[in-house]
């Protein structure tokens, strides 16, 4: 069995003293993974960083086995956020979450190529924040869970849309939700209001990433525990951090 | 066919870092046909390293002495921590002689994968050292990887209320480096990290 794919390095987890098992979200066969010896080597640990794109041969003897992957490096995204606290916990929190969802070995051209753009914003756009909140409902649609914000469930109403049912995962509007709105998910408006530019509140991205995340726990994780993975939490603890300012340290300058 | 004695001895050594099963059986041969130069003085000393060696309690560094001769050292600049993953990560900082503060071994490193949270690490510890008064540094030189800078961006959070200076290592072209072999990210983060010669 052999193939060769494009691939982005989900994770890459310690195998023996030098080798890794190395799971990578390729183009045509999903999330795949694969042992790689000598990734915790020199070359290895920065080629096998989760992010990066690699051009990847994966070989082995029967198609059930684990196999062996060789890569090479089509681009190396990991180092260029390494100083961005909030991008690099984006990227660690997309990475670990697809890793925790998709099924392995199914091809999800779709994912693939969201999470690609969804990378290039990470290093490229300031809209970055939404983009994530974006990419979680593109991969809860992609999972059978999507959300239907088109319309208000009780009312067809198309406007005024604030909340989500937890139960149905369909729009709610303002009025429609009247004294339930306690027990609803708030939406927030740069997902009710797609047309709208003005760039959305770390409170806005927070709340984005809650109403996912419920979906994801509800659906997706509640069989293994209802755990989200804990790169998503420092992600949205980062995301919440950014709304109040912390305390200012001296700067340290060259010696 | 070897003894179930011989047999052990190889399965022990075995486990070690850099050993295979032929390694360890030639290990374990050698060790045996030079039973006083080499066998019973490695014994000895095993012997002695698991009696006397621990944790130092204030930086997680190995040593028998507890607080370890680095921690306990007044010759060492108190005013600056290293923080680093590792015990490995401080004797080769050691290495270098470039370094005279302390340090503090955090213990492995935040991974979602492994399941690592900062309850893992020795993150308390280290929150506690650096808010004493005569701490102004706290040089976090933790890997270069998506996972060792998640963690220094984590502990810059946690130590910001102590209002110290936090400093990470550079990243960019080892020593030596040609550029035509280095890989692109490497690069990319060294002219991310230029400095200015005039």
């Amino acid at each position: 069995m052999e193939w060769s794919d494009t691939g982005i390095v989900l994770s890459a987890r310690r195998h023996g003293e030098n080798a890794a098992v190395v799971s990578l979200l390729t183009e045509h066969h999903g999330r795949h993974a694969g042992l790689v010896h000598g990734a915790r080597g020199r070359r290895g640990r920065g080629l096998y960083q989760p992010g990066n794109t690699l051009t990847a041969r994966w070989q082995a003897r029967l198609a059930e086995h684990l196999g062996r992957y060789t890569c090479e490096l089509v681009r190396a995204r990991a180092s260029l956020l390494l100083d961005d606290p909030p991008r690099l916990a984006a990227l660690a929190a997309v990475c670990a979450l697809t890793e925790a969802t998709l099924p392995e070995r199914l091809p999800y051209p779709q994912v693939y190529g969201a999470t690609g753009r969804l990378l290039d914003t990470l290093e490229a756009s300031e809209r970055w924040a939404e983009a994530v909140v974006r990419w979680e409902f593109a991969l809860l649609a992609e999972l059978g869970f999507g959300l239907d914000l088109s319309a208000c469930a009780a009312t067809g109403a198309v406007e005024d849309l604030a909340y989500v049912s937890p139960r149905s995962g369909r729009a709610v509007s303002q009025e429609a939700a009247g004294p339930y709105a306690e027990k609803l998910l708030p939406l927030p408006s740069f997902l009710a209001r797609p047309e709208d530019t003005a760039a959305a509140a770390a409170a806005d991205i927070v709340a984005g990433l809650r109403l996912t995340g419920w979906f994801f726990e509800k659906h997706v994780f509640a069989g293994q525990g209802g755990r989200m993975p804990a790169a998503r939490e420092r992600f949205i603890d980062r995301i919440q951090a950014s709304t109040k300012p912390l305390p200012a340290a001296p700067i340290v300058q060259d010696p | 066919m070897t003894s179930p004695a011989i047999e052990r001895l190889v399965g022990h050594l075995g486990k070690l870092p850099g050993l295979g099963p032929r390694s360890a059986r030639r290990a374990a041969l050698h060790l045996l046909e030079r039973r006083e130069s080499h066998l019973e003085p490695l014994l000895s000393a095993l012997r002695t390293a698991a009696e006397s060696v621990r944790p130092c309690t204030t930086c997680g560094n190995l040593d028998a002495q507890d607080p370890c001769a680095i921690c306990a050292d007044p010759e060492r600049d108190r005013t600056a921590i290293c923080v680093v993953e590792q015990i490995a990560d401080l004797w080769a900082l050691e290495r270098t002689l470039m370094f005279r503060g302390r340090y503090h071994v955090l213990g492995g490193l935040l991974s979602a994968l492994d399941g690592i949270g900062p309850e893992d690490l020795a993150i308390a510890g280290l929150v506690a050292r650096a808010g004493a008064p005569e701490v102004s540094e706290i040089i976090l030189a933790t890997s270069a990887t998506v996972d060792g800078q998640t963690t220094a961006h984590y502990l810059t959070d946690r130590l910001a209320e102590s209002g110290v200076a936090i400093s990470r290592l550079a990243h960019g072209l080892p020593v030596g480096g040609e550029l035509d072999y280095l890989d692109d990210g490497t690069l990319g983060t060294a002219l991310k990290a230029r400095q200015r010669l005039l």
